[in-house]
């Protein structure tokens, strides 16, 4: 396939592609850093000058960012254990032969197609609303007091909306895994007398746990930027992460320094997951 | 499975199955039967979605108040043209890394004299902003040296690499979280950002991308240009090269091979590409939240209006909830598969 | 009409060279078989022909004319792919016709020639099919018919028989003999199985590592080996090859004895030797036997021979059959 007319032309084909790309990944970043170094208020742009690395001092400090630092991991952490939980179990479930297989399925993967907004305002209000909401009428029922969701536990509350919508992406990638476990392998661990257990332990397991960690790589890339749950639903008060509170810098304080600092951080922690993703996706291209 | 499973075995599968699908899929269902109650109704749907009338009035409703069809076409405006866009920069590049694949870097230079180049860009634009002072809305050349000193060395080397490493850059690409990039962004769309203000000589008072399509297409495409570009690739690696070989054989020049050989063979992948991507657009809500309000507002800005309603409001959000997810939803399930394969850039097929 | 000419053709890949300047003559219409093992540099050398890959050095002629630089749709070759590399979108009809639709070819012209084609190689009834519904033998036939429809100046196969099964391949060598037989073109043929390259080719050329070992028509090779790759290569069972103080005898490094020429006897000869193994395949018997102080040895026997393992027996080189070669492995004349 080496003819050297072809090597030029793929060549000069993939330069678009790499020329926008560099443009996106390096020129946002690079006025990242240049504005993350000044004292830069929207409202009063004439008053602009070199500010050292007070922003990126000023944002660490700032009450909001412990604890937002810490609604990032918490919530990459909750929903991740929702959805690699619940999705091995509902792969496992839906890899069974069972009347109509199809429809039940379509069920489990529509809320993955349902847009931030919306699951995160439905949600809020037909479900989670602590008088009228779908859960507080089954509190009721059960003689219990519904409880008000967004006031006392509102990252947990995100975390479940976050989570309800990544399980199907998680479902359905383990059970594209699943249908590739090869029925001779099935076959011969019941000849070998394993039991269910035993079959899920040394055979569905091991084979599960590469999905299982693009899952985590891919829901943690797009977890750590969770953005429009939080907004829609106002909770960025007591249940912000880091890109809430980089947005409220930019939207609320006006401040395009220290937002632009907060952003390299952001950057900085998405890099360290993405090196380990990268890692796996390149060992596959190898092979 | 060797052995049938039992008829009661299996029932009780299916009875669990179809439980939990339809807890999973409970939201939705609910959300479409409030949608045709009436606002009353809707707050007390839990006792009374049986009993209670059925009514259309709340999609007439949505549309009167706010104009539902121009977000409908605003978001298939962004999402049709960017997804198009996105195919015109990644068809080419999926199919040159695919066909002519590079097992070595084309430029052989040592990672020392790479260093070297890179302090050099880097002397150079510091030289820039020492002399023509710091401000870049003072002074369009310093924008313009950190735009081109930064962004040409990055992508003269990521065009020199192999292709395996060239396909890990652009999913690397994909990391950059919307948060490091917002303010630049921002700015270089916001007219008060001034980073566009005056280049040079030329004014560029009226510059403004915030609310464009402008704006959108291009940055939409750029989000999802990574998977688009790795979906693809992985497509065309499964079409073997000798094909297109033969038709070179058989008396096609090049673009007979691409237009007669490769395009009808390429049309499914790309037609399962062109639908992930539609879908990835579609309900994007980073960007179209903090860059739209009117003009180029999509159907996920037009549902966060409804976070700070007034009065009952419930069945009015459900039928406009509905009328948003319904259409991409139904495209969903045709996809799921070639979803699997594009959000895992091909790690899981 | 359909002469082709290799001039010291070289062929990198990177750093490795892959094929170390070929010289080659093919006449009009001969049929040519590139043999050699696994990586030799078959397929590479086919392809440079074809134009699929660029050489490195050294110059491709097609009836004289210097085509180096031509791409592989101007050269006017067609070639048969091991895969068959059919296009998967496109009926029979539309697969056989292509390269006719590719040359401009008028509308009832293509539908005369796909006709003949089809009748010619029995393919009538499977016109309208897709190639994935077709067998590989029918596969096989439909990349055929795509290559004879537009009237090449030379046919290029590669291993195309290595994926039907034993019988069907048998059939098919028939009938690429028979193609060639009537169509009286240039055919050059890339194989590893020695008896399609002994049984089709007017001329084999054996390579080894990238450089031809020898060029020569089937009969040359098996009777006049030059060196002793080509001595081991080609024949089956494989040559006997032996050093040492037999060898000294002859005035050689080492010499070759093909197994059916060797005479066995019980009783004397020029080795004593003790039967390892006999295979008895009802029209030959091979026989591996232990010679004493020369290792083993192959021996070929018509018919079915009454020998056993652990038998003893004698054996003796046929004099005129023995092949000389010096230290470097060239033929002794
Ligand atoms: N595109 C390539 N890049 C690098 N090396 C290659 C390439 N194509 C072939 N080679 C190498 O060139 C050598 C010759 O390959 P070639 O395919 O011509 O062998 P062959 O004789 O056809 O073998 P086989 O009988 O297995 O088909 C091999 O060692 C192979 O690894
Ligand atoms: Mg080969």
């Amino acid at each position: 396939m080496a003819t050297r007319q072809g090597q030029a032309l793929g060549r000069l084909a993939v330069a678009p592609a790499v020329a926008a790309l560099a443009a996106w990944s390096i020129v946002p970043l690079a006025l990242a850093i240049y504005y993350a170094f000044l004292h830069y208020q929207l409202d009063n742009p004439d008053n602009t000058f070199f500010a050292g690395w007070s922003n990126f001092y000023y944002f660490v400090t700032d009450p909001f960012f412990a604890k937002d630092l810490f609604n990032t991991v918490a919530l990459v952490l909750l929903v991740l254990a929702i959805t690699i939980a619940g999705g091995v179990l509902l792969a496992i479930l839906l890899d069974r032969p069972m009347w109509g297989q199809g429809i039940v399925r379509v069920m489990v993967i529509s809320p993955f197609f349902i847009m931030p907004t919306v699951s995160a305002l439905v949600w809020k209000n037909l479900m989670m609303h602590p008088v009228y909401g779908f859960f507080a009428h089954v509190w009721r029922a059960f003689g219990l007091t519904p409880v008000d969701w967004f006031a006392s536990i509102p990252l947990l509350s995100v975390g479940i909306i976050v989570g309800w919508q990544w399980l199907p992406f998680a479902t359905l990638i383990l059970l594209t895994a699943l249908q590739s476990l090869d029925l001779e392998q099935k076959d011969a661990a019941q000849m070998d007398g394993a039991g269910t257990v035993d079959f899920f332990r040394h055979i569905t397991l091991p084979h599960l746990m590469r999905p299982i960690t693009v899952v985590i790589l891919i829901e943690t890339i797009f977890l750590l930027n969770v953005f429009a749950e939080i907004k829609v639903t106002s909770v960025g008060g007591l249940a912000g992460n880091l890109t809430y509170l980089v947005f409220s810098q930019l939207n609320d304080a006006n401040d395009v320094g220290e937002a632009a600092a907060g952003g390299l951080i952001a950057v900085v922690l998405a890099n360290l997951v993405s090196a380990f993703l990268v890692r796996i996706v390149g060992r596959n291209l190898e092979a | 499975m060797a052995r049938r499973e039992s008829l009661a075995k299996k029932s009780a599968w299916t009875l669990v199955a179809w439980a939990i699908g339809f807890v999973m899929f409970f939201p939705i269902f609910w959300t479409g039967i409030a949608a045709f109650k009436s606002e009353a109704d809707a707050y007390s749907l839990p006792r009374t979605w049986l009993t209670s009338p059925w009514t259309l009035e709340n999609f007439a409703i949505v549309q009167a108040r706010s104009n539902y069809l121009q977000y409908v076409f605003n978001t298939t405006v962004i999402a049709v043209l960017s997804t198009l866009l996105g195919l015109a920069f990644a068809i080419p590049a999926a199919w040159g890394m695919a066909f002519q694949p590079e097992t070595k870097p084309s430029v052989n230079l040592s990672g020392k004299a790479w260093a070297l180049i890179l302090l050099f860009f880097f002397a150079v634009t510091a030289a820039i902003a020492l002399s023509v002072g710091w401000r870049m809305t003072d002074n369009p050349l310093l924008g313009l040296a950190l735009i081109l000193l930064f962004g040409l060395p990055i992508a003269a080397w990521v065009w020199t690499r192999r292709t395996g490493d060239k396909l890990l850059w652009m999913l690397s690409t994909k990391m950059m979280p919307p948060a490091g990039a917002l303010i630049p962004i921002y700015l270089i769309f916001n007219r008060n950002g001034l980073v566009f203000r005056q280049w040079g000589g030329v004014d560029l008072g009226d510059w403004n991308l915030i609310d464009t399509f402008a704006g959108m297409v291009p940055l939409m495409m750029l989000l999802n240009l990574p998977i688009v570009i790795w979906m693809l690739y992985t497509y065309f690696k499964e079409i073997p090269f000798e094909i297109l070989e033969a038709a070179r054989m058989d008396g096609a020049g090049l673009w007979q091979e691409l237009s007669k050989v490769l395009a009808p063979m390429a049309v499914p992948g790309i037609a399962s590409t062109l639908l992930l991507n539609v879908i990835l657009s579609w309900n994007e809500a980073f960007w179209t939240l903090n860059l739209t309000n009117k003009n180029a507002a999509p159907l996920s800005f037009f549902i966060s209006e409804y976070s700070s309603p007034e009065g009952q409001f419930w069945a009015k959000l459900s039928a406009a909830s509905l009328m948003a997810i319904a259409p991409i939803m139904v495209l969903g399930w045709f996809s799921q598969r070639q979803l699997v394969r594009g959000l895992t850039f091909g790690a899981v097929k | 009409m359909g002469s082709i000419q290799l001039k010291g053709v070289r062929k990198d890949f990177g750093t490795v060279a892959v094929i170390k300047g070929v010289d080659l003559d093919i006449k009009d219409g001969e049929f040519v078989v590139f043999v050699g093992p696994s990586g030799c540099g078959k397929s590479t050398l086919l392809r440079l022909i074809a134009g699929l890959e660029d050489a490195t050095g050294g110059q491709v002629l097609i009836d004289g004319k210097d085509v180096t630089e031509v791409g592989p749709s101007e050269r006017g070759l067609a070639m048969v792919f091991q895969s068959y590399a059919l296009y998967p979108h496109m009926s029979v009809r539309k697969n056989i016709a292509f390269p006719l639709m590719m040359a401009k070819t008028p509308k009832d012209q293509i539908d005369a020639k796909v006709a003949k084609a089809a009748a010619t190689l029995n393919l009538g009834d499977y016109l309208d099919r897709r190639p994935g519904q077709l067998s590989g033998g029918q596969r096989q036939r439909v990349a055929i018919g795509r290559a004879i429809v537009r009237d090449p100046t030379a046919f290029l196969f590669d291993e195309p028989l290595s994926n039907l099964d034993a019988a069907l391949r048998v059939q098919m060598r028939v009938e690429i003999g028979e193609l060639h037989g009537q169509l009286k073109k240039t055919m050059i043929y890339v194989t590893h199985d020695q008896v399609e390259a002994m049984t089709m080719a007017d001329k084999i050329v054996v390579l080894d590592k990238g450089a031809v070992a020898q060029v020569g028509s089937p009969l040359t090779l098996y009777n006049k080996p030059d060196n002793l790759f080509v001595a081991r290569f080609i024949g089956s069972p494989t040559m006997n090859v032996l050093s040492g103080a037999a060898a000294a005898k002859r005035g050689a490094a080492s010499i070759g004895v093909r197994p059916e020429h060797v005479d066995v006897s019980t009783t004397a000869g020029e080795w004593k030797a003790k039967v390892r193994l006999a295979e008895h395949l009802g029209s030959d018997t091979f026989v591996h036997a232990d010679v004493e102080g020369a290792g083993q040895m192959t021996v070929r026997r018509e018919g079915e021979a009454a020998l056993h393992a652990g038998d003893t027996i004698y054996l003796t080189p046929q004099e005129p059959r023995v092949h000389r070669f010096d230290a470097a492995g060239l033929r002794v004349a």
